[in-house]
């Protein structure tokens, strides 16, 4: 396979942050879609021994977000892993996430907002119309995958819980549960794993929360039943399986941060020339090809989200 | 059939076929295409843990000489210590061919900066002469003093092994922590040893326990018939 440029999303591709916020529109997609959203979530086919089986899911394709890359196999997408939860080998959290229980799943909603509140997954999740994204996934120990993710904007969600002033960082949190996260019963990390976003950041369009991948909801090893994708950014910021998303005034303390604060930054940015104390960065294997392909700045995705660190150091703030 | 002879024929060829059986089975998988997403990284892993275990256990082959009296067991060391030289061997080629592909820019910037490299590589770097003098014609020609002496570097070799793996894990230390602690205590015995005169009090020196080892070696070795 030849190494080969991503095609260019043009500026007029993009959609308008204004647009992102017409409330009108919004709430006019959402109706149509909310039925069709919530329904594998609330049909009566998942038993209470767990929720395994992926459902079809309803969404629109052809995001101007979305890369015309090659895709990574459905078996490659859910069968190579990180997902320390579950275990430090790329075949545990496959081997071992068939135990967690996804249902009931409830999130909190937490901080500055005007409706703080603990919400069913259904209830979160039912304005919002599905849409497909393919993006490019660089993990930080430099392989990396096109996964065609199903979600909608982080940015619908945060518009709808009204945050206030103070907000300006976002803090996720993933489900604790030793029982079923065979992972946790050792400090690998600082459980349960947090991550963290600059308001900004989260309010970008590329910043999406999946429910699912390949057409379907997402499995247990890719973080089931919603996770965050963002990515510009090295895959251990985008969390998965949350049950916690709260909006605070500084910088939440990350688990990859605090476990090596010299190794793993706040900001993770995809930075070829920003290497891993130990390894380089410049390079990345995409998964299922032999010969490697150069690593971009921000994956990739410099031209929508480069303005964000304008006047910022990237090796100070890695 | 002396012992020595009855251990050649019957038990070494057994302990190849069980020192093989790593390497054998990840190529029968790799045939197979049942090496995962990403096979290369499974190659890498899997010559380098059976690199640093054929190391341990051949160092583990002085110290259970001397605890067992158990004389024979020094005729698996050559051949223990040759595996782990093989399986650094393909380990240090995986690096080359499959995961660099001879990009030697590349490679002398990974030994000069990063350490976990640079620890691998002296790793497997100080295993070529032991492995070039393990035949007996060399250990003539150099002597047997200055072989051993030559020999100690697998110490060395060994803990940069175990550096080289603690360095590289991203946040659990567990496993390479472990591996640590096997060559602190092979190590440790040998100090000991070397150092306590109590030390020999426990080391049989007694022939005739030896060989009732021996037999009983033997006569678990022997193919059902």
């Amino acid at each position: 396979m030849l190494v080969r440029k991503a095609p260019q999303i043009r500026a007029s591709e993009i959609t308008d942050e204004r647009l992102y916020f017409n409330r009108r529109e919004f709430l006019g997609r959402a109706s149509i879609a909310a039925a069709a959203v919530a329904a594998p979530w609330l049909s009566p086919s998942g038993t209470s021994a767990g929720f395994t089986d992926a459902q079809a899911l309803e969404f629109s394709t052809g995001s101007p977000f979305s890369t015309r890359e090659p895709r990574n196999s459905f078996e490659d997408v859910t069968s190579y892993n990180n997902f320390y939860e579950f275990g430090i080998e790329k075949g545990d959290p496959k081997r071992y996430a068939v135990g967690l229980k996804t249902r009931p799943w409830t999130v909190a909603l937490e901080g500055h907002i005007a409706k703080p509140g603990n919400y069913h997954l259904e209830d979160v999740l039912k304005p919002h119309a599905l849409e497909e994204r393919v993006y490019r996934l660089r993990c930080v120990e430099a392989w990396s995958m096109v996964v065609p993710w199903i979600g909608f904007p982080l940015a619908s969600l945060i518009g709808r819980v009204e945050p206030t002033s103070q907000a300006k960082f976002v803090e996720f949190t993933t489900l604790y549960r030793p029982s079923e996260m065979p992972g946790q019963r050792r400090d690998v990390l600082q459980w349960p794993y947090v991550e963290g976003l600059r308001m900004d950041e989260a309010l970008h369009p590329l910043t999406i929360l999946a429910v699912g991948l390949y057409g379907k909801t997402l499995l247990n090893q890719n973080g089931a039943p919603l996770r965050l994708v963002v990515p510009w950014k090295y895959g251990f910021k985008s969390i998965k399986s949350i049950v916690k998303i709260r909006f605070v005034e500084s910088e939440p303390a990350t688990s990859w941060s605090a476990s090596g604060p010299r190794e793993y930054g706040f900001y993770a940015n995809v930075n070829p020339d920003v290497d891993h104390p130990r390894w380089s960065q410049a390079r990345e294997r995409r998964i299922g090809e032999f010969f490697k392909h150069k690593t971009l700045p921000f994956n990739g995705y410099h031209d929508q989200v480069a303005g964000l660190y304008a006047g910022m150091d990237l090796r100070k703030f890695f | 059939m002396t012992t020595a002879r009855s251990l050649r024929r019957l038990v070494k060829p057994v302990a190849f076929v069980a020192a093989v059986a790593p390497l054998t089975g990840l190529a029968f998988r790799g045939v197979g295409g049942e090496l995962g997403a990403n096979p290369i990284e499974v190659i890498t892993h899997e010559t380098g843990i059976w690199a640093l275990r054929f190391l341990l256990i051949t160092l583990a082959i002085t110290p259970l000489r001397q605890l067992s009296g158990w004389r024979s067991l020094i005729g698996f060391r050559r051949m223990l210590g040759l595996f782990a030289f093989l399986c650094a061997s393909l380990h240090f080629c995986t690096y080359l061919v499959l995961d660099q592909f001879f990009d030697f820019a590349s490679i002398i910037e990974d030994i000069a900066k990063r350490t976990y490299i640079a620890a691998g590589f002296a790793a497997f770097v100080l295993l070529v002469p032991l492995a070039a003098t393990s035949t007996a014609a060399m250990i003539r020609s150099l002597g047997g003093r200055r072989w051993r002496i030559l020999h100690r570097l697998i110490y060395v070799s060994a803990v940069s092994g175990v550096a080289h793996y603690l360095w590289l894990v991203k946040a659990d230390t567990l496993r390479p922590l472990a591996y640590g602690m096997i060559l602190a205590t092979l190590l440790g015995f040998r100090a000991w040893h070397a150092l306590s005169p109590q030390a020999k009090g426990i080391v049989s020196r007694n022939p005739s326990a030896a060989n009732r080892r021996i037999r009983a070696l033997r006569s678990s070795a022997e193919p059902e018939t």
